[in-house]
């Protein structure tokens, strides 16, 4: 940010000092700094799923270099990450540990679906064991297409996150809000399908209907 | 190029007369063996007929029959065609003996076999699922089966063509989402068979005991499905007595794309994105390797420049594929980046000649049945020849000279997750494993497939059995790939690259075929059952990473907790290959 940008109309700063000081609000300087120091130390969550992990390494490798955005530090304990990269399909059988891992990133965390499958479940949507999208689960934030994105898509994907971090506003987020601790996501059971205890009600409800399934209507 | 892949050279009818029948179904091939006649005909088969090394075992649901089929393809590891033979069971009590006595390798496939089928394996040690978790409804793979946002029987859906129209998916289910449960469930009153249970009662007890005066006891370590090393979603639940290993038992599923099923609504041609996907390293081999399978059915000949096309894709995925291995594997050890970085660099420079021929970096969709999908062209050539003649040669021996006369790399390694040659065959290992226990098998000269009798070039082999051994095959194994590149590049003819015009629906007769290629890691199989339709009525692919894991435990039982994850990085997995 330029110091004219900052500083507030209406004060005058001798001629000597002003490219040195600036004369500025609490809010209009600390949403700036706070943002820019957020998304220059993005530190994502050391966390493949499938193809799309594989080129996620290869952004990170040296052609196409993540570090300089600052998003090299590849963590592999979910405690100390900032983004989850969703890179490939989300089955069934591994939902239950991707909300823990996310419940278990501290605020404030970012979820990037990466690729059609973490986007919507792609070209293995029909399949019985697939989510169809990590959205259904965690909140999203950003949706980076491809099968899988290219290092240049993810890239693309990672400045649309660092653009959205720009906008944010520390007496808004959702991180400091009163009472936001508590917010956790239940982690999804593993019955004869997938439960997810936010749906009981509907799932109960829905297979109290005399023809419930595909397979027992016969097709 | 004939149909089914199977030797009738040996009459196992004549053997066991009255018992066992040749399979005269047309289209198939080998012989149909009773249920309790398998053991004694099995433990012929490996040791009188010399057949040691079982690759695959699946069943087919044959529902029209009212039979569940399973089939069998066993291999010779001096080389030869394969052995076919299958036993058939009653679709309602699919029971047959479990021939894990005779080939360890089948462990897995047949615990694969009765999680997605239901066919039940007698005398198997640890019959639990394996791709889906315990507690699952239903065997998906059952012709019967519908999953949750199932459409129709078999693609193209007619809604989405000629029509064009579409819904989503969940519009259709009742419960919004790709899910179903049993009429009248209640998941307040139910309670679940927890998924874990099985398992963990599956290892070796706890023991305590009291040393010294201290009591001592097991500890169980859960390592994955989220884990830095163990490749993707790959878990390992490790019994350690201190550091050192008791007991193990991997467990996969965290990737289980059902690809079989998704396979078996596609049309042939459908399919060959979805081979992509299955090892994402190696799109190409994958795709070589059902190409092959349909191939065999349609009983079509490549052309000369299409084959030498293949051969040139392939070997250079397997250079990269092995290029990740070592920047992977010294990772694992220890050494950070550095070498991961360095092949990297190298990878990089391959995938730019697989996106100009093919499009895609990694998702190739590059091989048709009879040939490829575009010509090389005389740039992709040029940067090929660049690659191979003067780069890889020079980057692979400074990768040999940078790292393996590294002390700590060699302390690390040497003597650690020992695998005799009796073993490795008894478990079914392939590719690069097998090979470092010193059985020189590789299907490229074994069974030789599209044009690799044409190439001068030695099987890496190490006799060690250990992990340096399966490390040094895999760099003498780029040298021999580059070998086969220079010839390749050099002998490559002018000509067609697909015979005929390019079909959107293939017309494949019926009949089964097994389609086997040398893949980066071991042997990677197609098994297609075709009815004449334009869909497969069996798709099944037989995963080297899955199959090459049975000797996990063995191997790391005795060694130290750090030492699991390098055998594991040692063996080369890539989930989308093993939970497919």
């Amino acid at each position: 940010m330029e110091n004219n940008e900052l500083n507030l109309p209406g004060y005058e700063i001798p001629e000597d000092v002003k490219n040195v000081v600036a004369v500025t609000t609490l809010d209009r300087l600390l949403n700036p700094v706070y943002n820019w120091g957020r998304r220059s130390s993005v530190w994502p969550l050391m966390f493949g799923l499938a193809c799309c992990a594989i080129e996620m390494i290869a952004a990170q490798a040296s052609r196409y270099d993540l570090a300089r955005f600052g998003m090299e530090v590849m963590r592999p304990t979910p405690r100390q990450a900032d983004l989850m990269i969703v890179s490939g399909t989300v089955t069934k059988k591994m939902v239950p540990a991707i909300v823990r891992l996310y419940n278990q990133m501290p605020e404030p965390k970012y979820v990037m679906a990466m690729g059609a499958c973490a986007s919507s479940g792609g070209p293995f949507k029909e399949g019985y064991n697939v989510v169809a999208g990590i959205d259904k689960f965690l909140p999203v934030d950003v949706y980076v297409p491809g099968c899988p994105p290219t290092p240049q898509a993810l890239m693309n994907g990672l400045i649309m996150l660092q653009k959205k971090i720009d906008k944010e506003k520390i007496s808004q987020v959702r991180w400091y809000r009163k009472g936001h601790d508590s917010v956790e996501i239940p982690v999804p059971i593993l019955g004869p399908d997938l439960i997810d205890p936010r749906r009981i009600p509907d799932i109960k409800a829905a297979a109290a209907q005399p023809v419930t399934t595909p397979a027992q209507a016969g097709g | 190029m004939t149909a089914p892949a199977s030797s009738l050279t040996i009459d196992l009818a004549a053997r066991f007369p009255g018992a066992v029948s040749a399979d005269v179904r047309p289209g198939y091939g080998g012989f149909i063996v009773p249920a309790e006649k398998l053991i004694e005909v099995a433990t012929a088969i490996r040791d009188e007929f010399g057949y040691d090394l079982l690759s695959a075992v699946t069943g087919v649901d044959y529902i029209a029959d009212n039979k569940m089929e399973v089939v069998y393809h066993a291999f010779k590891t001096t080389g030869g065609p394969a052995f076919v033979f299958k036993v058939q069971v009653p679709r309602e009590n699919p029971v047959l003996p479990s021939v894990v006595n005779i080939w360890r390798g089948a462990e897995f496939q047949e615990r694969e076999a009765w999680d997605l089928l239901g066919i039940k394996f007698e005398g198997h040690p640890d019959l639990r699922r394996i791709l889906m978790w315990e507690g699952f409804e239903g065997h998906p793979l059952r012709k019967d089966w519908k999953e949750p946002f199932f459409e129709e029987e078999v693609k193209p859906f007619k809604s989405r063509w000629p029509d064009g129209k579409h819904t989503f998916a969940e519009v259709k289910n009742p419960f919004r989402d790709n899910l179903q449960f049993p009429a009248d469930f209640d998941p307040e009153k139910v309670t679940f068979t927890d998924p874990e249970e099985a398992l963990y009662k599956s290892l070796k007890k706890y023991h305590s005991e009291t040393r010294d005066g201290i009591e001592t006891d097991h500890i169980l370590v859960n390592m994955g499905p989220q884990h830095p090393s163990t490749h993707g979603v790959f878990r390992a639940v490790v019994m350690l007595d201190g550091e050192t290993v008791v007991s193990l038992k991997p467990v996969m599923g965290y990737l289980h794309r059902n690809h079989d099923k998704i396979g078996e609504r596609n049309t042939f041609l459908q399919n060959m994105p979805y081979t992509d996907r299955l090892d994402y390293f190696c799109s190409m081999t994958n795709n070589f390797g059902y190409a092959l399978a349909v191939e065999k059915l349609m009983n079509i000949q490549v052309p000369e420049r299409a084959d030498y096309i293949r051969v040139i894709m392939s070997e250079l995925t397997r250079i990269q594929n092995h290029l990740i291995f070592l920047g992977m594997f010294l990772n694992d050890l220890g050494a950070m980046y550095t070498p991961a970085l360095y092949a990297f660099e190298e990878r990089e420079l391959i995938l730019d000649i697989f996106e100009e021929v093919a499009g895609a970096r990694m998702m190739c969709n590059y091989f048709r049945f009879g040939g490829v999908a575009r010509d090389m062209g005389e740039d992709a050539l040029r940067k090929a020849r660049e690659l191979v003649f003067d780069r890889l040669p020079g980057k692979v021996d400074e990768m040999d000279r940078l790292l393996t006369e590294n002390e700590v790399l060699v302390s690390r390694v040497k003597g650690i997750g020992y695998l005799s040659a009796e073993d490795a065959i008894r478990t079914s290992m392939t590719g690069p494993m097998l090979r470092a226990s010193g059985v020189p098998y590789d299907i490229r000269r074994a069974d030789p497939y599209s044009i690799y009798d044409r190439f001068d070039f030695n099987v890496a082999c190490r006799p060690e059995g250990d992990l340096l051994a399966r490390y040094m095959v895999r760099i003498d194994e780029m040298r021999e790939s580059l070998k086969i590149l220079g010839q390749a590049l050099k002998q490559i003819p002018a000509g067609p690259i697909f015979p005929g015009k390019p079909q959107y629906q293939v017309k494949v007769p019926a009949g089964e075929s097994y389609g086997r290629v040398e893949s980066p890691k071991g042997e990677l199989a197609y098994y297609v059952v075709s009815n004449g339709k334009p869909n497969p009525y069996r798709y099944h692919v037989r995963p080297s990473s899955f199959v090459n894991l049975t000797s996990l435990e063995q191997m790391c039982i005795g060694e130290k907790i750090a030492d699991f994850v390098a055998i594991l990085g040692g063996i080369d997995i890539v989930l989308g290959e093993l939970d497919r």
